[in-house]
């Protein structure tokens, strides 16, 4: 009983295509499977920074993806032939500009390996870094599962995961004066020691962000909507992780059990107890899950840091947080006005940097995004020749070609939202 | 599990014209090829048969003033050995070319379009070797000890503002012994001065 009846078109536009002549069939036929071009980016509130992807799309279904990355390159490696190796630290600040402290302490390692010092730092001074790491993780992955939440729909998780990383940035604050680019670390050691009330100020925060997690864990993890939209998306097998170089909880996701803080311990890390979080399927819901369960590691990593923390709490025996070297750490101020070999280390180190001796290393540590790893050739001196900074987010990215196609439009940002990028770090 | 050392030796072993004895300095090995075009089969064989399944990194270094002017450098990791080996090659000005290791790790892919953008090493075989991190089309090679840190003008009419950038206070901008703060400080800093 069905009355077909024509419709009217409001539309000026609408009604002129109504009444153009209809192509011909083989005109049809050369119209149909025309793929599209979208521009995604860089202006784009999913892509997470300055990253631009070009899909080609048949339909709603992804069939090319040409990620275009170096909106945010800044020349760091070519800065830092140019500076002395203190000079650089305010610029691994601005890496993964996330967790500042994390990259801090991998770059002052790594110039601390290739002084050949890096197993001899003072005890209290190793753990006031995996402290300083560990919260840098949380908070990283805080606001990578926010973003990624948010941007998949669950906006209330943004809120949750960024009030207790307000409470970082306290901590931040009141460690290094600033809230975001710390520029904590020193070669040799860290700038000055913890202000009286931090650690007690942490433990209790250890116990505040688990509350958040598991609030943000009752809103996701079995939230029928989130789990449509994150399972069995963007999945990458262990081999292919491994083939391109993934690091981090990307290729913990895909099942690979390759930690860096497990495989190469630095810092205090082998005296530590802590479980590395495994994918078992490599989708974005796995990759959820290793960050979560890595946030909870990290803050069993921090309460044990703080049981034992050599000098206690407000380091009542003196415990020394540098390397007692002249020729590393800057001398007290006392001394440099008043003694001449303290003036001529002062003077040099200033002027001159850390002399180091010619020789190349390679250092990773594991970072929120994946493992951030330095390449330093020196030539002697205090400035490097070359340094080149491997950086887990630009080699995350080159993945995106091979696993956008086949998906849909709307799986694009839960897959960036997992990978968790940071184009800082990216295009250095 | 066979020590890093041990590993190192097999390949040496395996190429023994081709790759100099393992250097050892902090703890890492170094295995350098003395020639680039052979980079394919030593890594295909270090992947295969020593289990070096990641390629972490590939650097390049500019030896200017030097010949051969480029190094590249390639980080290797083995996930299940928990083993790192660095393998250097030298490849001459004339030549800035050398066969890609794509074939062996897709990771290589960016790594090598990186190289190319900021050296100007080419890489024989690469199916798409374009500029990644500066725009299609940039003149320059920037991370060349020959350009200047301040950057060179270049013509793009889509952007505001390509002069170079002013470095006053800038890292180590003053010229030693300049009669005065015009002469020692100078706006941009080129390799000569």
């Amino acid at each position: 009983m069905a009355t077909t009846q024509t419709i009217e078109f409001r539309d000026s536009g609408a009604r002129a295509a109504a009444a153009a002549p209809v192509a011909p069939a083989d005109e049809l036929r050369d119209m149909e499977g025309d793929k599209m071009i979208l521009n995604m980016g860089p202006s784009h509130p999913s892509t997470h920074g300055v990253l631009r992807i070009l899909i080609e799309m048949d339909g709603e279904t992804i069939t090319k993806a040409m990620p275009d990355v170096g909106y945010l390159h800044r020349g760091d490696e070519k800065i830092a032939e140019n500076m002395t190796y203190t000079q650089f630290i305010p610029y691994t600040d601005r890496l993964d500009y996330l967790a500042p402290l994390a990259n801090n302490v991998a770059y002052v390692l790594a110039v601390e390996k290739l002084l050949g010092i890096h197993e001899a730092l003072p005890p209290r001074c190793q753990y006031i870094r995996v402290i300083c790491c560990e919260l840098a993780r949380i908070s990283a992955h805080l606001l990578g599962l926010g973003a990624f939440a948010m941007d998949v729909g669950a906006l209330t998780v943004f809120l949750h995961t960024f009030t207790e990383r307000e409470k970082i940035y306290n901590f931040a604050e009141s460690l290094s004066g600033a809230r975001f680019t710390t520029s904590y670390t020193r070669i040799g050691g860290v700038t000055r020691d913890t202000p009286p009330g931090w650690c007690e100020q942490i433990r209790r925060f250890c116990d505040e962000v688990l509350v958040a997690l598991a609030e943000t864990d009752r809103l996701l993890t079995r939230n029928r909507i989130f789990v449509d939209r994150t399972r069995d998306v963007g999945v990458i097998s262990a081999e292919m992780a491994i083939d391109y170089g993934l690091t981090g909880p990307n290729l913990r996701g895909s099942g690979v059990d390759y930690d860096v803080r497990k495989a190469h311990p630095y810092l205090c890390y082998k005296d530590l107890e802590f479980d590395v979080a495994i994918g078992t399927v490599g989708d974005c819901y796995d990759r959820y899950l290793v960050r979560m369960e890595e946030m909870r590691q990290s803050v069993r990593i921090i309460r044990q840091c703080l049981d034992r923390i050599p000098g206690g709490f407000d380091n009542t025996s003196k415990e020394p947080v540098n390397i007692a070297d002249g020729k590393i750490v800057l001398p007290a101020k006392s001394k440099v006005l008043s003694s001449m070999e303290e003036l001529i280390h002062q003077f040099m180190l200033v002027t001159q940097g850390v002399n180091c001796p010619p020789g190349e290393i390679y250092f990773g540590a594991e970072n929120p995004k994946g493992e951030l790893g330095f390449y330093i050739n020196s030539r002697g001196g205090g400035t490097p020749y070359r340094m080149k900074i491997r950086a887990p987010s630009f080699v995350n990215l080159s993945i995106l070609p091979a696993i956008l196609p086949g998906h849909m439009m709307s799986d694009v940002v839960s897959i960036l939202g997992s990978i968790d990028f940071v184009m800082g770090e990216c295009d250095r | 599990m066979p020590t890093i050392l041990e590993l190192a030796t097999q390949l040496r072993d395996k190429f023994p014209d081709l790759l100099s004895q393992p250097v050892e300095f902090r703890g890492e090995i170094t295995l350098k090829l003395t020639d680039a075009e052979h980079i394919v089969d030593v890594c295909a064989f270090a992947k295969t048969e020593l289990k070096f399944n990641m390629l972490l990194d590939i650097t390049s270094i500019d030896n200017y003033g030097e010949d051969p002017r480029w190094t590249i450098v390639y980080e290797l990791y083995g996930v299940e050995g928990k083993a790192h080996l660095r393998i250097k090659t030298d490849v001459s000005e004339e030549k800035s070319e050398l066969p890609t290791v794509l074939p062996v790790w897709r990771t290589a892919d960016w790594h090598e379009r990186e190289i190319y953008d900021m050296m100007g090493v080419r890489f024989r075989g690469h199916p798409d070797l374009r500029r990644i991190l500066m725009w299609d089309g940039y003149p320059y090679f920037p991370l060349r000890k020959d350009f200047p840190l301040a950057g060179k003008t270049t013509e793009l009419p889509e952007v505001a503002f390509t002069r170079s950038a002013p470095l006053e206070g800038g890292p180590f901008v003053t010229v030693a012994g300049g009669k005065d703060s015009i002469v020692r400080e100078p706006r941009a800093r080129t390799p000569e001065n």
